[in-house]
């Protein structure tokens, strides 16, 4: 089949190349892009290891066509950091211990990230409901939620100290 | 997994989308939220040489009453259903069914009108949608076409849609004042199918009596079941305790689920009428607020 060539803005930074259409976005990602940050687990749309955020929303990159993405606005995990400082997601996660393999953090932090982007101070539920399409191998939830929780403190402390509303 | 190989086609109206429809015929699939045909297309049990993207096109999400109808496009996502505040202000068991659908990252991207026109009977919105007595508008080469709900599942994988044919929007008569409804769904874990799952949305009169029900069961038969003998057992009466026993009882009737990694057979049965009895409780108690 022919290559379509797509246009991509991912972490900030434009990206053009010619796929097959079958190429599945994580595929993009990871192997075209050389962002091996995002993860591919179980490649059957359960484990949520693929998560990034597709033009505001979360969504299973690997249930995705590249093409599907052409004009869209891509974060993955590598977009959290600024300038050399972790978010305050990622300072949660080392602060709580929200990682043991590590393995579905990247997915674990996309979609923390787009729930704190919804909701500035969610409540365990609220957080447990949010992570509900990732799954931890090694069970590290409560930890996970933990990270999570502190994540949202530092945003809002941050927001507090910089003088913004939340 | 690498997904066979296909031409991607990408409409920007829907005309443009039934007329590749028609030139490719049963080789062409549309691709709408995608996250019941990719994950197929992965393990190779579909393979469609085109796949018709329709997601670029304008104008087919939404979510609006009018002429008496809840109308809603084929095109829009699970987590628009959820974040609506008409559905969660007046359609209880359209929002019920929206929040147990997968999980949050594939509902960013599901469809309600690819959640009917796949077929399968493992889907919410099937049984939902035949409670509620919803339309389904298919639009072709000549036009828009409205098919019944109760006409639309043939069986598995199987409905009413012609290969050249589009769901464009989904009507939910809108539900008179002391109505409710609710779906209960009981699933291994976030993101499985049901195991089994009832829908009911029903009116009340005056007196408190049941006016109109609809009941339906997901995942317990190779269509969504429409309950009928637990509907007619319910109109006109008081729903009490026994009567709701009862016509739960009388919901399951006849339904064969297979037995399967989610439980045998009778544990089915057993479950898609408590699973009832529940939702029928639970949508009176709606319906009388």
């Amino acid at each position: 089949m022919a290559k379509q060539t797509i246009k991509v803005k991912i972490n900030g930074r434009e990206r053009e190349a010619a796929v097959e259409p079958r190429l599945l976005l994580v595929h993009f990602i990871r192997e075209v892009l050389s962002l091996t940050g995002t993860h591919i687990g179980c490649d059957t749309s359960n484990c949520g290891a693929c998560t990034v955020i597709v033009n505001g929303k979360t969504v299973k990159s690997c249930t995705m066509f590249a093409v599907q993405a052409d004009g869209a606005e891509i974060m993955t995990v590598e977009g959290l950091i600024k300038d050399g400082t972790l978010h305050p997601l990622q300072e949660g996660f080392k602060q709580e211990h929200g990682l043991q393999c590590g393995f579905c953090t990247p997915g674990m932090l996309m979609s923390s990230y787009a729930l704190l982007q919804r909701n500035a101070n969610p409540s365990e539920d609220d957080i447990r409901w949010g992570i509900s399409g990732n799954l931890c191998r090694c069970t590290g939830y409560q930890n996970i939620v933990k990270a999570v929780q502190d994540a949202a403190k530092r945003m809002n402390e941050k927001a507090v100290a910089q003088g913004g509303s939340k | 997994m690498i997904p066979p190989a296909f031409e991607y086609l990408r409409p920007q109206t829907v005309p443009e989308a039934v007329a590749m429809l028609q030139k490719h015929g049963d080789e062409a699939k549309i691709l709408s939220g995608g996250q019941s045909l990719i994950p197929m297309m992965k393990l190779r049990l579909a393979r469609p040489a085109y796949l018709i993207d329709i997601n670029r096109i304008r104008g087919l999400s939404y979510i609006k009453e009018d002429g008496g109808f809840l109308k809603i496009g084929g095109l829009t996502r699970e987590a628009e259903l959820e974040s609506s505040q008409l559905v969660q202000s007046k359609y209880p068991l359209l929002l019920d069914t929206a929040h147990v659908i997968a999980d949050p990252q594939v509902r960013n991207l599901a469809t309600v009108g690819g959640n009917l026109a796949h077929g399968d009977p493992a889907n919410d919105h099937p049984a939902t949608m035949t409670a509620f007595g919803a339309q389904v508008v298919a639009t072709g080469a000549k036009g828009e076409r409205v098919i019944p709900i109760e006409e639309f599942f043939v069986t598995l994988f199987t409905t009413a849609l012609q290969h050249d044919e589009i769901l464009t929007e989904i009507r939910i008569p809108v539900p008179p004042s002391r109505s409710g409804g609710a779906y209960f769904k009981l699933e291994r874990k976030v993101g499985d199918f049901a195991t089994a799952a009832a829908a009911v949305q029903l009116t009340l009169d005056g007196a408190g009596a049941i006016q109109k029900v609809g009941i339906a069961l997901t995942n317990v038969g190779p269509t969504p079941i429409k309950a009928k003998k637990g509907e007619d057992f319910l109109k006109s009466k008081k729903p009490d305790a026994a009567a709701i026993e009862q016509a739960a009882k009388l919901a399951v009737e006849g339904i064969e689920p297979g037995s399967d990694l989610r439980g045998p057979a009778e544990y089915k049965k057993g479950l898609a009428k408590e699973l009832t009895r529940r939702a029928i409780v639970r949508a009176v108690e709606r319906a009388g607020k």
